[in-house]
């Protein structure tokens, strides 16, 4: 492994130096001749009939070029269960909804014009509680459902239902049990770039659509679904990555706005832009989904878990994106993270009309794991063991198999959780109490693919031009974790070449193989395997020339130098060392013989045999190698089983928090971030995504959270919706564990989401420890502190 | 709409525009000198993309109105590298300490890091936070921001 020269080093991000200047073009710097504008008007109500639009004095506005309503445009579904049209026609739902557009030369002019639309809505009542929502009587948000059939409630028709052992046996095994109500709320994604995209057709309406989207295939598929029901079946789709300023889950799903603006390009026949505001982000975009869980869980008297029982209830909005499917990653935490026998999970979504949800880093991950880390803690302290101990007697262990079927390959728990036991100081400090305490986490996340769609795969495209020169052509999204970087470093190890030799293409679906997105944390894992399999398949044609034309070459040299001096004898060489392909090697740009890397005539720079390959001598040949990596891995069963991921993550988060118990503020004094990474591939950016990762988990777990008042996002801004700042310093102390993962690229698996996952959970045990209430429904804000401090006190 | 002429010295070049009175110093930037390194990020003051640099201090260049910036000197994120076009120590620092992940907060930093560093060539870690106080970054946790304008404050000395 040493002997690495690229991979495994903190190889900085030249390659993005464009992301330095003011170069790098993202969607918002975009433009394409004719280029209109286009804007969104939204529902005035959360739950409402439409009895008029009239969009004449919009129309007549000067510089408008299109107005367009569901009246204007076929009645197209869209969406996971197809339960929305692009624009809404005859009821509004959520406030989100989009009742009209515009196209105008100006952004400004767009805009008004969307003032200028009047629309006459009859309220209808709303139901803006999941509970509410399930009684039988409620306001239905759907009169109807995707195929037109009359609907009877607002529970969505999702199976979420897992059950593995036996509960009842596993409540008679226990010595202790106990049961909870956790509770997380909706957070928006907060990318700084906000969501946009560009609609272009050609003469012969095919489309191309500029974009961020982290699955560019998928959006391809979602839209050739579009245009089969409104009359472009068959057309063409290209989507072209803009660089993305951040996705964190909001670039999964094609959003509603992405129709719009095919809409608007179709009618106006120009390229349609459409830039969401920072207020439409916070309003418009599906934030992350809010979850209620109530949690049940049983250990022996040794402290073995014994039971998992969990009901969940998810508030689905008014539609359906992937907020609704969580609860198949929630099953991960909830079946998997630590050894336990008996599991029963359910998840009950519904509809209210509320603001809709899709995925944020982690996907419901961290939901599930502050539900049962809470309920961890709650059990040790029942049972009398130290939390700590408690997680370490569960830990998963290599060779697992879990009851969900994920089998646990490399696996580094304990030594997270030592690590976490170490760094904190956990046995001085817990329990002390006095405003001071420490609290922690765990997780488990899919480290090596996610085989959510019938293909996991990655393709990759490797080609080598004459002067030593390599494209890549790669099938994700660089949405800023680092992949330039990473992939340039495993390919450029792989094949034997410099970073500075290399470009890559992210993001053209024109160009690359087929992909199934960079989510799940698994592009390095995905992506990495299919770099290495493509290089060397490229290396093995580079080496095939090689063997044709180094003899030439080394003989043309000697012959030339003979000429030169003729007393110069032509040395006697062993050319069978250099006669077969597996004897030669590449590194450093330099083909070499294997079996005697210094040997002083059997070294010749690749370029040299590039060029004599395409334009010397023989036949003439380019090197090009493509590979479709997809991991033999399992689809989810019937009943959510299967081995869906190669490997997983494991990491424990320890955190000391200091609580002010006159103003109930939490102030985080330390956090130990453990992570199971396999291997570093590159230092200095993995513990970017570390850090990153638990900053937005501690967000989540103190500060953040959209406030929805009957359907209402009150706080559509940053300076209302509070995000952490430079100022809000905490101090992360990372461990990196690398155990290396044998099927990982180099050892590696995957770590984008996981340090987000058990951030929360940590801060809420560590509160507890520190003050004596527990706090179970996030964020944990200084109100809900004091509130829980007080009715302590009154019931003292 | 009414339009301002407004002269001024952009990145070291005097320079002059006509444009509509209600634009901000961001939309002239971004759509009159198709300088689009500063980014709008909320268009309101709240998240700092837009930082540029306005006779030596930082400042939110979407709120800056048009008219104000007549005679006045401006420095964007384009023109800090050096004049052969290798790049200045912080732009050298973000990419070495991943400073950077999206970049789309990047362009914000930098200017506000220069703003910094101009009058403040030894600034503690407080400093430095207070500095990039009004600019948001979702993707790396700050961490390697800090470290990078700290490395980069080295460097300059
Ligand atoms: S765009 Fe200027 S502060 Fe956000
Ligand atoms: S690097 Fe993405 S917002 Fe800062």
């Amino acid at each position: 492994m040493s002997d690495h020269l690229f991979v495994g080093k903190s190889v900085p991000r030249t390659i993005e130096a464009d992301k330095v200047t003011g170069r790098a073009i993202y969607i918002d710097d975009m433009k394409r001749p004719g280029m209109l504008y286009g804007k969104i008007l939204y529902s005035k109500y959360a739950h409402a009939k439409i009895k008029s639009i009239d969009t004449s004095k919009a129309e007549k506005l000067p510089g408008v070029r299109a107005v367009l309503t569901g009246y204007d445009i076929p009645d197209a579904r869209v969406g996971f269960l197809k339960d929305q049209t692009v624009l809404k026609k005859d009821v509004v739902r959520q406030f989100r909804d989009e009742v009209a557009a515009v196209a105008a030369i100006s952004p400004e002019i767009a805009e008004e014009a969307c003032r200028l639309i009047e629309v006459e809505y009859e309220q209808l009542p709303g139901v803006f509680d999941p509970f509410e929502a399930m009684k039988e009587g409620a306001p239905l948000v759907h009169e109807v459902d995707a195929r037109g059939r009359p609907t009877k409630s607002n529970i969505l028709p999702l199976p979420w239902k897992f059950n593995a052992g036996d509960i009842e046996q596993g409540r008679k095994d226990s010595a202790f049990t106990v049961k909870d109500t956790v509770s997380t709320t909706w957070v928006n994604q907060c990318c700084m770039g906000t969501s946009g995209c560009i609609a272009e057709f050609d003469q012969n309406n095919n489309l191309t659509l500029y974009n961020q989207t982290n699955v560019i295939f998928g959006h391809v598929g979602r839209i050739s679904e579009y245009f089969a029901q409104i009359g472009l079946k068959g057309k063409k789709i290209r989507i072209v990555n803009a660089i993305v300023g951040g996705s964190f889950g909001t670039k999964l799903d094609t959003d509603i706005y992405e129709f719009i603006s095919i809409q608007l390009a179709l009618k106006t026949r120009k390229p349609v832009k459409i830039l969401f505001t920072r207020e439409e982000e916070f309003k418009a975009l599906p934030p992350r989904q809010p979850a209620i869980f109530d949690i049940e869980q049983g250990c022996d008297k040794e402290g073995n878990l014994t039971f998992r029982k969990v009901e969940a209830v998810l508030d689905n909005g008014a539609y359906t994106s992937w907020g609704a499917t969580t609860p198949s990653v929630m099953l991960m935490p909830m079946s998997s993270l630590y050894r336990v026998p008996n599991v029963f999970f359910q998840a009950t979504c519904v509809y209210t009309n509320n603001i809709y949800c899709q995925a944020m880093r982690g996907y419901g991950n961290p939901q599930a794991t502050f539900a049962v880390e809470t309920s961890m803690d709650t059990l040790a302290e029942a049972a009398g063991i130290d939390p700590l101990e408690f997680r370490m007697i569960n830990r998963n262990h290599p060779g697992d198999e879990t009851p969900m079927r994920l089998k646990i390959t490399s696996c580094g728990f304990e030594e997270c959780i030592n690590a976490v036991k170490e760094k904190l100081n956990w046995s001085e400090k817990k329990g002390t109490k006095k405003g001071r305490g420490v609290g922690m986490a765990s997780l488990i996340h899919v480290a090596g693919g996610a085989r959510v769609t019938r293909s996991d795969g990655h393709g990759i495209m490797v080609k080598v031009n004459e002067f030593g020169q390599v494209d890549v052509i790669e099938s994700g999204t660089d949405q800023g974790q680092g992949s330039p970087t990473v992939i340039t470093q495993i390919v450029a190890e792989a094949l034997g070449v410099r970073p500075e030799d290399i470009s890559l293409t992210f993001g053209d679906t024109a160009l690359a193989l087929w992909d199934a997105g960079t989510h799940a944390s698994r592009h390095t894992f995905m992506a990495g395997n299919a770099a290495i399999m493509a290089c060397e398949k490229a290396k093995r044609q580079i080496l095939d020339m090689a063997v044709e034309h180094m003899p030439k070459i080394i003989k043309g040299g000697f012959k030339r130098k003979k000429r030169k001096d003729p007393d110069f004898v032509e040395p006697d060489l062993d050319y069978g060392l250099i006669a077969d392909p597996e004897d030669l090697d590449i590194r450093d740009r330099m083909i070499f013989a294997k079996k005697n890397p210094d040997h002083p005539h059997f070294r010749i720079p690749v370029s040299q045999i590039l060029r004599e390959g395409l334009l010397g001598s023989g036949e003439s040949k380019v090197v090009v190698a493509e590979e479709f990596y997809d991991p033999p891995t399992e689809m989810l069963d019937r009943e959510f089983k299967g081995n869906l991921s190669q490997t997983y993550a494991f990491g424990t988060s320890g955190v000391e928090v200091e609580v002010d118990e006159k103003t109930g503020e939490v102030k985080i004094v330390n956090l130990v971030a453990a992570h199971d990474v396999g291997k570093a591939m590159n230092p200095t950016l993995l513990l970017g995504q570390i850090y990153g990762a638990a900053y937005t988990g501690v967000g989540y777990g103190l500060t953040e959270e959209i406030k929805v008042v009957n359907g209402r996002v009150m706080n559509p801004g940053f300076r209302d919706y509070q995000m952490l700042t430079a100022m809000d310093v905490v101090p992360v102390e990372p461990v990196v564990v690398e155990p290396g993962d044998e099927d990982g690229p180099y050892g590696a698996k995957g770590v984008g989401e996981p340090g987000l996952v058990p951030t929360a959970p940590a801060i809420a045990n560590a509160v507890y420890d520190a003050i004596g209430v527990r706090i179970k429904d996030l964020p944990i804000t200084p109100e809900k502190v004091l509130a829980a401090l007080k009715e302590r006190g009154d019931v003292c | 709409m009414k339009k301002v002429s407004v002269s001024f010295t952009l990145n070291g070049d005097a320079v002059t525009a006509e444009v509509p009175v209600t634009w901000t110093l961001l939309k002239t930037l971004r759509e009159h000198f198709e300088l689009t390194g500063a980014k709008e990020g909320c268009g309101v003051g709240e998240c700092g993309a837009c930082t540029v640099i306005v006779d030596g201090e930082a400042v939110n260049s979407c709120l800056y109105p048009i008219f104000e910036i007549e005679g006045k000197s401006v420095t964007t994120i384009e023109g800090l590298a050096n004049e052969d076009g290798t790049l200045n120590p912080i732009q050298q620092a973000f990419l070495e300490n991943n400073g950077v992940q999206c970049g789309f907060c990047t362009s914000g930093m930098i200017m506000s890091a220069k703003g910094l560093l101009d009058h403040n060539p030894e600034p503690t870690e407080d400093e430095i936070r207070s500095s990039i106080a009004g600019n948001f970054c979702r993707c790396t946790g700050y961490v390697q921001i800090v470290e990078a304008i700290d490395m980069a404050a080295k460097t300059l000395k």
